[in-house]
């Protein structure tokens, strides 16, 4: 699909720059000519979305910086000072901290998408691997952002989040001598910067925090060229077969981007404007304190999934090796669906498990907010909710490495529209 | 989605039972159901609400509790003008800079004080965490600054809190030594004695000072301590969001005539 350019430099300096550096050519073939499927549905609108997100969470964290104190006596008051004597300090640090949140939601919608549609699958393999790989950067970004307000949920967070390493102890628990600490007491105090959470800690995490974000948009680059080789997948799941079954990207996507972007924007302002705290945790207005454990520790709202995963597993280092590898198994979709239809609209079998698989992940999201102890009263029989949490781990875990692969196999797909064009207007019509 | 439904179906049965949890009389009382008019995406201040709140806080809160991130010109936000405000500093009392000599206490070890200017924040009633437990029983007022936001429940736990003193204890409930039962806090047992009485604090404005409208006005005051630019906050996003909507309706009849042949 690529390298049929129809840029024309229409003067002498563009032709001039043309010859030397075609830039314009770049943004004219990838941002307006570029043939995208007829097809496409308001799910594909979160690329465009989610690039929106990036650039917001880039120019609202750069002047938060201006006004941020990296350590641990002065970050909090710092960031209280800039909520109430920074110029509109206040909108830049609710737009910053919900921006996060709208930026996983947004994830989380693009990610169910693309597995719903089997986007994954050949030849997008390195266009989802690298989907994986940002969203495994975003992670890390997002975590590293939650500590620097230095409230008290910041502080146990990275208390509990790093202490994770030291499971590798189990591994080697002396490295060296017989005294020395571990393989994983010695990465965790490598991460700190010390023997506990502290000054070091904060400062290298601010440091991560405003790179990691250029990694993501050098990232999301390849991710976007890794798209423009094969082109975009679709809701039918079938390839492009000719100019009819495709539209240029500008105008019809960028005005089809631009109303959905604009209803998400109304969205995201709706938190930023009238429900700021909603997704925040009350104990993060409250200075982190080493000596004070909260009684209740939980991270943000778009990990919860995964922290139930980790707390239904009794044996640390298992349970971490759960947590990574519930990550590390989206990687290897392209070959776990062994189907040779991509969309799930023709697989009815496998479009069940997906949404048995989308309540799974709410599931674990919700019992991930709850208390380690907390019970289900059942009629008369109580359960505690460890159990719920160990079977949705399990079946996140079977969704990908058993169902996925069996029923590709099992599966008698329905019958598919011979084209795009074909499916969008009619059988009649794209005959000719 | 065939089997999808019934698993919702077995959610929505199971979720609800969550809610019955066995009574336990150590645990806290939600907070009282109370609606102020300041929440609520219309939601404004009571100008003079806020300073009867003030003086709440002034005359009671502040013999244990700071409130460090309010300065006494962020006052003109409750409705004070700029002549109040100087007069309110001038007569507090703010731990001197050191003197030409670099003291600051005199000779008879007594802390240097002078009066205060707008720019100042209100002095803490306490030196340091030290003096502030030893003068309590080892428990440690907090700060109010964030209060509000800083407890789940937020305006409706800290008016439980102030107003849910004086109840009987369950029986068999343990109050402790040099504590106070009070339902709404957690374990029940709280080191703050009541600090609000019947007619605590005299309103100017002729407000009957019951315990329930001190708790209100305090409340009320704190929760815009805790976030001075929550009105603006809200008149913006209204801005915003009737720009935003307008703006969607354009982009939507652009789209529709993008698109209208493609169909």
């Amino acid at each position: 699909m690529s390298g049929n350019s129809t840029y024309e430099p229409k003067n002498g300096l563009s032709r001039w720059l043309d010859a030397r550096l075609p830039i314009m050519r770049l943004a004219h073939d990838t941002m307006s000519t570029f043939p995208t499927p007829r097809n496409l549905n308001v799910w594909y609108t979160f690329g465009g979305i989610l690039t929106f997100c990036l650039g917001v969470q880039i120019v609202t964290g750069i002047v938060l910086a201006m006004h941020y104190t990296p350590t641990a006596a002065a970050a909090f008051d710092s960031v209280e000072n800039i909520r109430r004597e920074v110029n509109y300090g206040w909108l830049l640090n609710f737009i910053h901290s919900n921006g996060a949140s709208m930026f996983f939601l947004a994830v989380y919608l693009h990610m169910f998408r693309g597995l719903y549609y089997g986007s994954s699958k050949a030849p997008r393999e390195v266009l989802w691997i690298l989907g994986v790989i940002i969203y495994v950067v975003m992670v890390a970004t997002a975590f590293l952002g939650y500590v620097l307000p230095w409230g008290q949920m910041s502080f146990w967070a990275a208390t509990v989040i790093t202490n994770l390493f030291t499971s590798l102890d189990q591994i080697i628990p002396h490295l060296g001598g017989a005294h020395d600490p571990g393989l994983g007491t010695t990465i965790t105090q490598w991460l700190w910067g010390g023997f506990a959470v502290g000054d070091p800690t904060l400062n290298r995490f601010f440091s991560l925090h405003y790179l990691l974000p250029f990694v993501i948009a050098g990232l999301v680059v390849l991710h976007i060229w890794a798209l423009h080789v094969p082109g975009n997948n679709n809701p039918l799941g079938i390839d492009v077969k000719g100019p009819q079954d495709t539209v240029p990207f500008h105008p019809y996507y960028t005005v089809k981007d631009g109303f959905y972007l604009c209803l998400f924007v109304i969205l995201f302002a709706f938190l930023v404007f009238f429900a700021p705290d909603f997704v925040g945790n009350p104990d993060n207005y409250t200075t982190a304190n080493p000596l004070v454990t909260p009684p209740h520790i939980v991270p943000e709202w778009y990990l919860l999934p995964f922290y139930a995963m980790l707390r239904s597993i009794p044996q640390k280092l298992v349970g971490v090796l759960v947590l990574f590898g519930a990550i590390a198994t989206l990687l290897f979709v392209p070959w776990l669906d062994t189907s040779r239809v991509r969309s799930m609209r023709f697989r009815p079998m496998m479009k069940q498990f997906f949404w048995i698989f989308v309540a799974d992940c709410i599931l674990l999201g919700y019992l991930g907010s709850q208390e380690p102890q907390a019970v289900w009263h059942l009629g008369g029989v109580d359960m505690p909710l460890l159990w719920p949490a160990r079977i949705g781990t399990l079946y996140y875990f079977a969704f990908f490495w058993v169902i996925m692969p069996v029923i590709g196999l099992i599966e008698t797909p329905r019958p598919r529209p011979d084209s795009i064009a074909a499916s969008v207007l009619g059988n009649a019509q794209a005959a000719e | 989605m065939r089997i999808a439904l019934p698993l919702a179906v077995v959610f929505a049965l199971v979720v609800p039972a969550l809610a019955d949890d066995a009574a336990n009389t150590t645990d806290p009382l939600p907070p009282k159901e109370v609606a102020f008019p300041f929440q609520g995406p219309f939601g404004t201040y009571d100008r003079e609400q806020l300073q009867r709140g003030f003086q709440v806080y002034k005359e009671v809160c502040s013999a244990c509790h700071s409130l460090n991130r309010i300065a006494y010109h962020d006052l003109d936000g409750i409705g004070f003008d700029a002549a109040q405000i100087k007069a309110l500093a001038a007569a507090a009392k703010i731990p001197a800079e050191p003197n030409d000599k670099g003291e600051t206490y005199d000779s008879d070890g007594q802390r240097l004080t002078r009066p205060g200017i707008p720019a100042d924040t209100l002095p803490a009633p306490f030196a340091n965490e030290k003096a502030a437990r030893a003068n309590n029983n080892g428990a440690l007022p907090p700060d109010l600054s964030v209060i509000v936001k800083a407890r789940e429940g937020g305006a409706a736990y800290v008016y439980s809190i102030l107003s849910g003193f004086g109840q009987k204890p369950p029986p068999g409930f343990h109050v402790l030594a040099n504590k106070y039962y009070n339902p709404y806090f957690a374990g029940r047992n709280i080191s703050m004695p009541p600090p609000l009485t019947e007619g605590a604090v005299t309103y100017s404005d002729g407000t009957t000072a019951s315990v329930d409208q001190e708790a209100k006005d305090v409340v009320t005051f704190l929760s815009w301590a805790s976030e001075p630019k929550m009105e603006e906050r809200k008149r913006m996003g209204f801005e915003v969001i009737l720009f935003l909507l307008a703006l969607a309706g354009l982009l939507y009849l652009s789209y529709r005539r993008v698109w209208r042949d493609m169909h």
